[in-house]
């Protein structure tokens, strides 16, 4: 027989599949699929917090000495940091296996 | 009291609607619409009826605010017809499975191209499978009464669905008919009010509509299916209950002298009525005809078919709706799932009539009628015929 690989059932599944707990998505990693990660050159950075601001998913965070570092479980590699860089001291590198 | 009155059923249904006290109604004036949604629109700018009425810029927007409106847990009404209908179709899809109860009168009217205003069953069919509850009404008074009756099963929380009640554009939306329309008090007594089981509410957060992953998508689709079919036993419970109330009876299938009838004219929605006509006259010539009117159409009532018709010789179906490079059209199809297979069941021919306004007269039952007997001794070639078709 088939592996069933259904993760909930029909009898169980949430009324109108509706998600009953507000803000669960910080259970899931979300950026695994990602094929390009940014890398940030800190000589280049002046911190002016460019990428932080249009990072679509909000993966970018300041750390304590200013810089900005995205967090690769939400990172979806998409280049939009790298493309707005006022410094180009961010480039997209390949992810390896 | 109710009272008997001579009105445009597109304006009976609106004055239905007002009577079950909608709360939002988003509709567009595409062409072409009918007078349900300018009514409501004056019954709320004159202050007759406390709703919001939301001028939205396409179908497609309408449909989209009926989902919000619905979640936000308000009564929701709107209504459109062809082209508009299909405008909606992306949205129409999603309230069902959603469980989010909306009542949609639409005015059932050809399909373009050519350009066409008038009357067939070709919009609908498009949207068979949107899975929500669908009837058809026969006639004006029928009209208001399947639309109180929407109000009750569609917000029912055994329900909790979307329910479209059709109505033949036209020779239902646009013609004035004697009507019983229920007072208030009477409508209040049969509509209780709207309590979701969930709805939007910043106090209680949830997500209404997250995505369906593939290891998930095919039990939330089995489950609103399942929630579809079972929503037969509240449908029938309601008009149980609306006939002991308003001395009105409705079946999922009406029969019309079928006793011992040997041929069944099957049929959907107004056209009925000159079936009917058609059924007599042939009676009277001594033809062992009857008609079986299917007015719930989804869920499909197949055991209630059965019994109607089960037992005649002959089926003759007839499909408002040209199915376009299929076998045969879609009551057909249905019809002849459902008897496939059964030992002594029917012979089941489909007839293609009344498309783009054409009318379907006495006569025109009379020759579909011969000509399922005669099919019913040597086999056609093709599984439907259209009726009526000018060659040159």
């Amino acid at each position: 027989m088939a592996v069933n690989d259904a993760i909930v059932g029909w009898k169980t599944i949430t009324w109108g599949c509706h998600v009953m707990e507000p803000g669960n998505s910080v259970e899931f990693r979300t950026g695994d699929w990602r094929s390009q990660r940014p890398v940030v050159d800190k000589e280049k950075c002046i911190k002016c917090g460019m990428c932080w601001i249009f990072c679509p998913d909000m993966a970018y965070t300041q750390d304590d000495e200013g810089y900005y570092e995205a967090d690769m479980e939400y990172c979806k590699g998409c280049g939009i940091c790298a493309h707005e860089c006022p410094k180009d001291a961010i480039t997209m590198v390949m992810e390896e296996g | 009291m109710a009272k008997r009155v001579g009105v445009e059923v597109s304006i009976a249904i609106a004055e239905a609607v007002k009577l079950a006290r909608a709360e939002v109604i988003p509709a567009y004036p595409i062409t072409p619409q009918t007078h349900i949604v300018e009514h409501l629109s004056e019954l709320v700018a004159n202050g007759e009826l406390d709703a919001e009425f939301i001028p939205v810029e396409s179908e497609h927007a309408a449909m989209s605010a009926c989902c919000g409106s619905s979640a936000a847990g308000a009564r929701t009404f709107t209504s459109s017809s062809s082209q508009g209908l299909s405008l909606m179709s992306e949205v129409l899809y999603i309230p069902a499975p959603m469980r989010l109860p909306i009542v949609n009168v639409v005015a059932n009217r050809a399909m373009s191209a050519p350009i066409s205003i008038w009357n067939d069953h070709q919009d609908i069919m498009v949207q068979r499978d949107i899975g929500w509850i669908q009837t058809f009404a026969e006639n004006g008074q029928e009209a208001v009464d399947l639309v109180l009756h929407a109000f009750r099963v569609s917000e029912d929380r055994r329900v909790s669905l979307p329910i479209i009640v059709n109505i033949d554009g036209f020779t239902l939306s646009h013609v004035i008919e004697p009507i019983e329309i229920p007072d208030q008090e009477e409508a209040d007594a049969y509509i209780p009010p709207f309590k979701p089981k969930f709805k939007l509410d910043p106090k209680k957060p949830i997500t209404m509509g997250p995505v369906g992953i593939p290891e998930v998508y095919t039990e939330a689709k089995v489950a609103h299916n399942e929630a579809l079919k079972n929503s037969k036993k509240v449908i029938l419970k309601a008009w149980k209950e609306f006939a002991e109330q308003f001395g009105r009876e409705y079946h999922p299938v009406e029969s019309y002298r079928t006793e011992d009838a040997e041929t069944i004219l099957v049929t959907m929605g107004s056209i009925s009525e000159t079936a009917m006509t058609a059924v007599d006259k042939m009676r009277d010539e001594g033809k062992n005809v009857g008609l079986v009117r299917i007015r719930l159409w989804r869920p499909f009532p197949g055991p209630e078919f059965r019994k109607a018709a089960g037992k005649a010789k002959v089926l003759a179906v007839i499909d408002r709706c040209l199915p376009p490079g299929a076998l045969c059209g879609p009551v057909g199809a249905e019809l002849r799932s459902l008897f496939y297979k059964i030992p002594g069941s029917p012979k089941i021919f489909s007839f293609v009539a009344g498309l783009g306004g054409r009318d379907v007269t006495v006569a025109r039952f009379e020759e579909i009628v011969d000509k399922a007997n005669k099919y019913a001794k040597k086999r056609p070639k093709e599984l439907y015929e259209v009726i009526g078709v000018r060659e040159k």
